[in-house]
């Protein structure tokens, strides 16, 4: 049987991987390349580089850590971040990442995702959501609401989509992978989103990865079996050792979730 | 002739070949953190002059055999005699054909059928998947495994890491198989030819033991009898 994903998270400024919480104060974390390494032994399904300043500041970034990366470990691993054309997404693929996800730039130019599943095939092609719960929104019945620029709080903008609507239009489009990230979620540790995963789940035919708010083992449970994601992705919990990824496999098997074992 | 097998490093010349696609990187990784050398290439020369000679692949089958035309490589690849390995893309290319001409879901049904190297006597065809979610991707269990030497020491049961919408149906050159929604071939192999539909690159502990089989596959233990599941 296809296994769950479990997806450490690895969000990369200027070559150091760090994590904020929701989106904003940075901390160091550590190198990328041992912390790849680490995950890949400690039975991580599969890894997500999230380079959050690219792009928001529009500057060309060294992205040769793909290829450090991809010479040590021997698990999938995807990029994202700064990819807003087919040579970016080229240039990272030949580098070693099995997938590149597309979040700004597909928003500025939802076309791309068709161009790039065109050329690389639609399993490489990973689009990414930044969601944000607006309570006051749709007259006060609140409403899921695309952002873009995330990684620079100076720069992150509402967009015109509602979240079930961008989900619908990206696989329409080719995309052969979600990642919701629920923005009211990320950090804080309090659980996954739940009603808008389901909604998501609903929305879309493609494989859904959760992101945002995982704290404890019973939120991974959650998550797969109430919104039948097909993975999971985390980053403080695994970063501060909160939560062990054996532990974490040993206790969903234990719920009847499919899981490869480390 | 599986014990006659050493574990000892061959100094022979392993070659992947540079199909213009994308994982040729992860491979290489793969070939070399078991230790071994290998040189990305489409020469023509050093592809026949190869003891052991790997196809990889990801993308559209029919981006990857207008590569493998447009350098000239049809027909050296279909006259190897050593042994070859290809790795998901790669393996359906060893097919004679597949119906991924139009991949992305913007193109709606208008398949075309793209024409392969037909060095093993197959189709490949959409994944059957019913109720289940494409692309299938993720690590998935084998179903069946055969004693074909590439899967020494590998176990109905292992996990391997699947990214795929199109596979070849089960026939008499399946070597290993994998259930979503239906059965379908995680390996084929017909004499020197051997494909893998799931990534051995990206497979962990598990993937690189197969790598480790091939490369130190004695090629006289690929005869014209099939090693049947």
């Amino acid at each position: 049987m296809l296994a769950r994903r479990i997806i450490p998270c690895l969000d990369v400024r200027d070559g150091k991987v760090v994590k904020g919480v929701q989106f904003r104060n940075h901390e160091i974390i550590g190198d990328i390349v041992p912390l790849a390494q680490k995950y890949a032994e400690a039975g991580a399904d599969e890894l997500v580089f999230y380079d959050i300043t690219a792009s928001s500041d529009g500057r060309v970034v060294d992205k040769s850590w793909v290829s450090r990366i991809a010479e040590v470990i021997d698990i999938p691993f995807c990029v994202a971040g700064g990819i807003k054309s087919e040579a970016d997404a080229k240039e990272i693929l030949m580098m070693g990442a099995d997938k590149i996800s597309i979040n700004s730039p597909a928003l500025r130019d939802p076309e791309l995702i068709t161009r790039l599943a065109d050329v690389f095939g639609q399993q490489c092609i990973v689009v990414g959501i930044d969601s944000f719960y607006n309570k006051d929104a749709n007259n006060g019945k609140g409403e899921y609401q695309v952002y873009q620029f995330t990684g620079d709080e100076k720069r992150t903008q509402q967009t015109g989509w509602t979240t079930f609507d961008w989900i619908k239009k990206v696989v329409s489009l080719g995309a052969g992978e979600i990642v919701l990230n629920c923005m009211n979620q990320d950090g804080v540790r309090q659980g996954y989103d739940i009603e808008q995963l389901k909604q998501a789940r609903a929305a879309c035919k493609v494989p859904l990865i959760a992101s945002g708010g995982a704290g404890t083992m019973e939120h991974f449970s959650d998550v797969y079996q109430q919104a039948d994601v097909d993975g999971a992705l985390a980053a403080s919990v695994f970063h501060k050792g909160v939560i062990a990824i054996k532990d974490l496999k040993s206790y969903l098997k234990d719920q009847n979730i499919e899981v490869r074992p480390c | 002739m599986l014990e006659m097998m050493t574990k000892k490093k061959t100094a022979g010349l392993n070659v992947i070949v540079d199909t213009g696609c994308a994982n040729l990187a992860s491979v290489k990784f793969a070939v070399e953190r078991l230790g071994y050398q290998v040189t990305v290439s489409d020469d023509v020369e050093l592809i026949q002059q190869a003891d052991k000679v790997i196809l990889p692949g990801v993308g559209s089958a029919k981006h990857a055999m207008a590569n493998i035309k447009a350098k000239n490589l049809v027909t050296v690849l279909q006259n190897l005699t050593q042994p070859v390995l290809g790795f998901c893309l790669g393996m359906q290319l060893m097919t004679e054909s597949s119906t991924e001409g139009k991949q992305t879901s913007t193109e709606g049904g208008n398949s075309e059928d793209v024409y392969c190297l037909k060095l093993i006597p197959t189709k490949v065809e959409p994944l059957k998947a019913h109720e289940n979610r494409l692309p299938h991707m993720g690590w998935n269990t084998l179903t069946h495994v055969s004693n074909h030497p590439i899967f020494n020491d590998i176990a109905v049961g292992d996990y391997f890491y699947f990214v795929h919408s199109f596979a070849a149906p089960v026939s008499k050159y399946t070597i290993a198989s994998c259930e979503y929604g239906s059965t379908f071939s995680a390996a084929i192999a017909k004499d020197n030819f051997i494909g893998c539909q799931f990534h051995p690159e990206r497979s962990s502990t598990l993937g690189s033991k197969i790598i480790l089989n091939f490369l130190e596959l004695d090629s006289t233990e690929l005869n014209q009898e099939q090693v049947k599941l």
